[in-house]
């Protein structure tokens, strides 16, 4: 199993907890997943509401670690200033740094996000940075301090899969002991298989998820593909070729013709 | 005076970011705050005086992916 700056994960799965039907769905959906992660963000609090102190509820009943994340950030200085306030809230230096370049792919500023990582690891923080499978950003993001990297598979919510199988084989060679968790655009479990059949640590998953028809069932779906992929990357899959091999041995077949 | 409390004009009677927070109605809840887009940790707030036209942001824990 991989471990998160010195944190033993007992899952490879790792769940947002947005969108869901309500939150006794949710809470199925991590039960049935077997998640040990739950990201979380920090939004506006209206005066008498208790949707915080609701949500902060549930979370601790699902007695798993919290990843508070940066979404929606667009600069750098909204981030660090958004991780600092999660960072009290949620006390914990783990933070899910997201830098927000690009509004329709939510693509992350690959510039803010190495300035933000920089000033985060200074200030004591625990980066998980959403980044895209460039190796260069990559390697920056390492420079920086960061000890998990958190490349996308495609942008979030569009349940494409691994956009970019070269790149990110190409990643995952270059640095074969940085733990490395696909983080958004995976819609389907096969895919989470297709992730853990490459060589990465695990999976953050939420929109395939809580926006299935029955996201329970999902969460477990996903949670067996993503065994099955671990387990067939431990077992050292056969390599593909082009020409056909016969299975059958051919030694000792009777001639009919 | 006036400030503006997650995006909205509101009046307040105290100086200090604690007393906006029990004017509001917060009272201890768990909730992380910042003045002006710099954060202000929770042992810093009752030394956190406002001015007219400060922009003072109050979060709490939500869903996120």
């Amino acid at each position: 199993m991989p471990v998160f700056y010195g944190t033993d994960l007992s899952s490879r799965m790792m769940l947002g907890t947005a969108q869901y039907p309500s939150p006794s769905i949710l809470a199925q959906a991590f039960r049935r997943s077997g998640a040990g992660i739950a990201t979380v963000s920090i939004r506006r609090e209206a005066g008498g509401d208790r949707a915080g102190a609701d949500f902060w509820d549930l979370i601790r009943d699902l007695g798993v670690a919290v990843l508070p994340n940066t979404a929606g950030c667009h600069s750098v200085r909204e981030a660090v200033t958004t991780a600092h306030m999660a960072r009290e809230l949620f006390d914990t230096r783990w933070i899910k740094l997201e830098v927000i370049g690009h509004a329709d792919t939510l693509q992350p500023d690959p510039f803010g996000l190495v300035e933000a990582a920089q000033i985060l690891t200074e200030d004591g923080f625990q980066v998980f940075p959403y980044c895209t499978e460039d190796l260069v950003l990559c390697d920056r993001l390492l420079d920086v301090g960061c000890q998990v990297l958190m490349p996308w598979g495609a942008p979030i919510g569009t349940g494409r899969g691994l956009n970019n199988v070269y790149g990110l084989r190409s990643l995952r060679a270059h640095f074969p002991d940085v733990p490395m968790v696909i983080d958004a655009g995976l819609g389907l479990p096969s895919q989470a298989a297709q992730a853990m059949e490459m060589g990465f640590d695990a999976v953050l998953l939420n929109t395939a998820v809580a926006k299935a028809g029955d996201p329970a069932a999902m969460a477990e779906a996903f949670a067996l593909a993503v065994q099955a992929g671990a387990l067939a990357r431990d077992a050292d899959p056969m390599e593909p070729r082009d020409m056909a091999a016969p299975s059958t041995p051919l030694l000792g077949q009777a001639v009919l013709s | 005076m006036k400030i503006m409390v997650n995006g909205e004009a509101q009046q307040m009677q105290g100086r200090t970011l604690a007393d906006l927070l029990i004017e509001l109605g917060h009272g201890d809840a768990k909730l992380a705050t910042a003045v002006n887009e710099d954060f202000v940790p929770a042992a810093a707030r009752a030394d956190c005086v406002l001015e007219p036209g400060d922009r003072v942001e109050i979060l709490s824990a939500r869903q996120g992916g």
